[in-house]
């Protein structure tokens, strides 16, 4: 049975969507314009028996929730810009130590304190390299409100299924805006819980994969003693100084995201099989495309649409695919340039690529991007 | 041969350490290990938890659910174990310069919470594993690779900032008075609430070195020498009590624990919802 249609926050589905997912702790500090997803998390935790943390500092909630996480419980933090700058310390160590956890980051307008209750979209690239040394990443970027409740559901089966950090990248339009949903019927969800060891504590090995590179993981506290470090470790977990593990590592902790790369790519479009001119966007900007591709249709102007749910990785394939059949791709964004630069190395010469950028901590209109593209063809 | 409580509460396959001779960490580690048989607690339920530093290494040796954090992050991340199963008794290991520098901050407000964690430091009084920096309990006017004139700091009395902060057992002692690490471990575990204990350690290779401070004999005996304990303090002159310090049980005051506060709002929204 189909809950009623309810008027929601993008922030508000975010909660939701978590809890719907299994989330039981969740630990943050206050910054805007992500609060209504720590207020929300600290009223609706103890009533399914899970709780919450209004941690001392950003870096602290990002400890906790690997803490919490390492103990069976589904976990997530949730802040903005300057606060995602200090989770990346912690975000590098779940990558490493692979605890699987959601981190949402409401993006406002940069760099520091920049515009707090303005969008940007200025954190792209910091999702995908914030934390240092070669780490996989998963990214998900949401456009509605109803999609931020499946993206959290389904950052939250990313994280248990691959024992990663999973990033849900919003915005401030779709963190505040609100708009009419019906949430799916709980027995419509589909909910992963991570691989626990099927093998005695004696026999256990705690970071040996399996063939799908991701290795099964124990609950502290439940009998498997184990270690766990953000050191190179090898499959006992105890650190190794030799060359070899730590390649080994590094190689697998990247390749257990390639090779699931089908499984995890996600993106939508439309009037694609006609369109000689291709609009990728991605967050809020995504509905202004929509609405500049109706435009552009009706003045007889071939148009579609290319939208990422995942940023990263990237939906590689099918954009190669795209840019072999359009002439030209224009990429709104607000920042000055960052998927662009992915786009560009995914199409070469294939199609011409132009931006379109705007760091006024506003959002990219539809008859911007339709004046940019009468302008260009 | 290992001791029995060697083969029973540490990795053997992992020992030696790797702490250099006359370092006091193995000492306080093997003490803490002391503790925690005598509390009798199953193995299986304790976690113990570290930041980044010469101390931080021992939890890599102790047979238990063990977790190396980054710098400063252990009580953060210790807090989230215990949050979110807080049957498991959690006890963290820290360096001075870990536990109140970078980890200040974390420091003070599990404090402050009184969530139930012992917190173990080891103060060498330097930063060891960097090779000598000067920390924030580096006594002032000595020296470090970072203080090549002596250092100007002034510096933390860890016990006062955790009693004043809220932790509500707090205790001292030093390797050289192994057993009192571990009567004052031993308690702070069986306390509900959060607890410190300050285990004075020595460094002869940096902190020694550059002070002239002798082998890690002379600084065991410096340590037998300058520690006062509390109830014989009270008997003793200020004249007297000058350049020496306290060990021994400095807090003792045991309040509600933060879970089971937690705990009990879970149980009334239960109740009020049936
Ligand atoms: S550097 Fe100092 S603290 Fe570190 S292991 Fe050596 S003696 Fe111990």
């Amino acid at each position: 049975m189909k809950s009623k249609a309810r008027l929601m926050q993008g922030n508000e589905a975010c909660v939701e969507g978590a809890i719907a997912a299994g989330m039981r702790f969740y630990a943050g500090y206050p910054i805007t314009p992500s609060t209504e997803i720590a207020e929300l998390s600290a009223e609706r935790l103890p009533l399914v028996g899970g709780r919450f943390m209004q941690m001392e500092d950003e870096i602290g909630g990002m400890a906790a929730i690997i803490g919490a996480s390492l103990t069976g419980a589904k976990s997530m933090t949730a802040t903005s810009g300057p606060g995602f700058s200090l989770k990346q310390e912690n975000i590098g160590y779940a990558s490493i130590a692979e605890v699987p956890c959601v981190i949402v980051n409401v993006q406002r307008g940069g760099p520091s304190t920049g515009m707090p209750t303005s969008p940007a979209q200025g954190e792209i690239m910091q999702a995908r390299w914030g934390t240092h040394g070669d780490h996989p990443v998963i990214a998900l970027t949401p456009s509605s409100v109803r999609e931020t409740f499946d993206l959290t559901i389904k950052a939250f089966n990313f994280a248990e299924k691959y024992r990663t950090p999973v990033i849900l990248l919003m915005d401030e339009v779709i963190g505040h805006m609100r708009e009419k949903v019906q949430l799916p019927d709980p027995s419509e969800i589909e909910i992963i819980d991570r691989k626990r060891p099927d093998c005695s504590s004696e026999e256990y090995l705690p970071y040996e994969a399996d063939n799908d590179l991701v290795p099964p993981m124990a609950d502290f506290g439940t009998g498997y003693r184990y270690h766990v470090t953000g050191l190179v470790h090898d499959e006992t977990g105890f650190p190794s100084n030799s060359t070899a593990v730590a390649d080994k590592l590094i190689r697998r902790l990247s390749n257990k995201i390639e090779i699931h790369r089908d499984e995890i790519e996600s993106w939508e479009e439309e009037n694609t099989e006609d369109a000689e001119v291709l609009i990728l966007s991605y967050g809020c900007v995504a509905r202004s495309s929509k609405s500049a591709m109706n435009i552009l249709r009706e003045r007889g102007i071939k148009a579609g649409t290319f939208r990422p749910i995942t940023i990263w990785p990237f939906p590689e394939k099918r954009l190669r695919e795209l840019a072999a059949k359009v002439k030209t791709i224009v990429v709104p964004e607000m920042n000055l340039g960052q998927l662009v630069l992915e786009v560009e190395r995914i199409c070469g010469c294939n199609a011409k690529i132009e931006k379109l950028n705007k760091v006024s901590c506003e959002i990219i209109y539809p008859e911007e991007i339709v004046s940019k593209i009468e302008e260009v063809l | 041969m290992p001791s029995v409580l060697v083969e029973n509460y540490f990795r053997t396959e992992k020992l030696p350490q790797i702490w250099c001779p006359g370092c006091g960490h193995g000492i306080i580690t093997r003490s803490i290990a002391s503790a925690i048989e005598k509390s009798g607690i199953d193995k299986n339920k304790i976690c113990i938890v570290s930041g980044i530093g010469c101390s931080s290494r021992a939890p890599g040796y102790l047979d238990f659910n063990t977790l190396h954090t980054t710098h400063g992050r252990a009580l953060a991340f210790a807090t989230g174990i215990k949050m979110a199963k807080p049957e498991i008794k959690v006890i963290v290991i820290m360096g001075d310069g870990d536990a109140t520098a970078i980890g200040g901050n974390h420091l003070i407000h599990a404090c402050r919470r009184n969530i139930g964690i012992t917190a173990i430091v080891y103060n060498n009084s330097i930063y060891g594993m960097t090779g000598g920096q000067y920390s924030p309990t580096t006594p002032k006017y000595d020296k470090g690779t970072t203080a090549p004139y002596g250092n100007i700091d002034k510096a933390f009395d860890i016990c006062k900032l955790a009693a004043s902060a809220g932790a509500t057992y707090v205790g001292r002692a030093t390797a050289y008075h192994a057993s009192l690490v571990t009567s004052l471990v031993q308690n702070a575990i069986s306390n509900e609430g959060f607890s410190l204990i300050e285990a004075i350690s020595m460094c002869p290779t940096y902190y020694g070195r550059k002070n002239k401070k002798g082998s890690a004999v002379s600084m065991m005996e410096w340590q037998k020498n300058s520690a006062i304990n509390i109830s014989a303090a009270a008997k003793m002159s200020p004249e007297a009590l000058e350049g020496k310090f306290l060990i021994g049980e400095l807090k003792n005051s045991p309040e509600p624990e933060y879970t089971n506060e937690y705990q009990k709002i879970i149980d009334r929204l239960k109740k009020e919802s049936q």
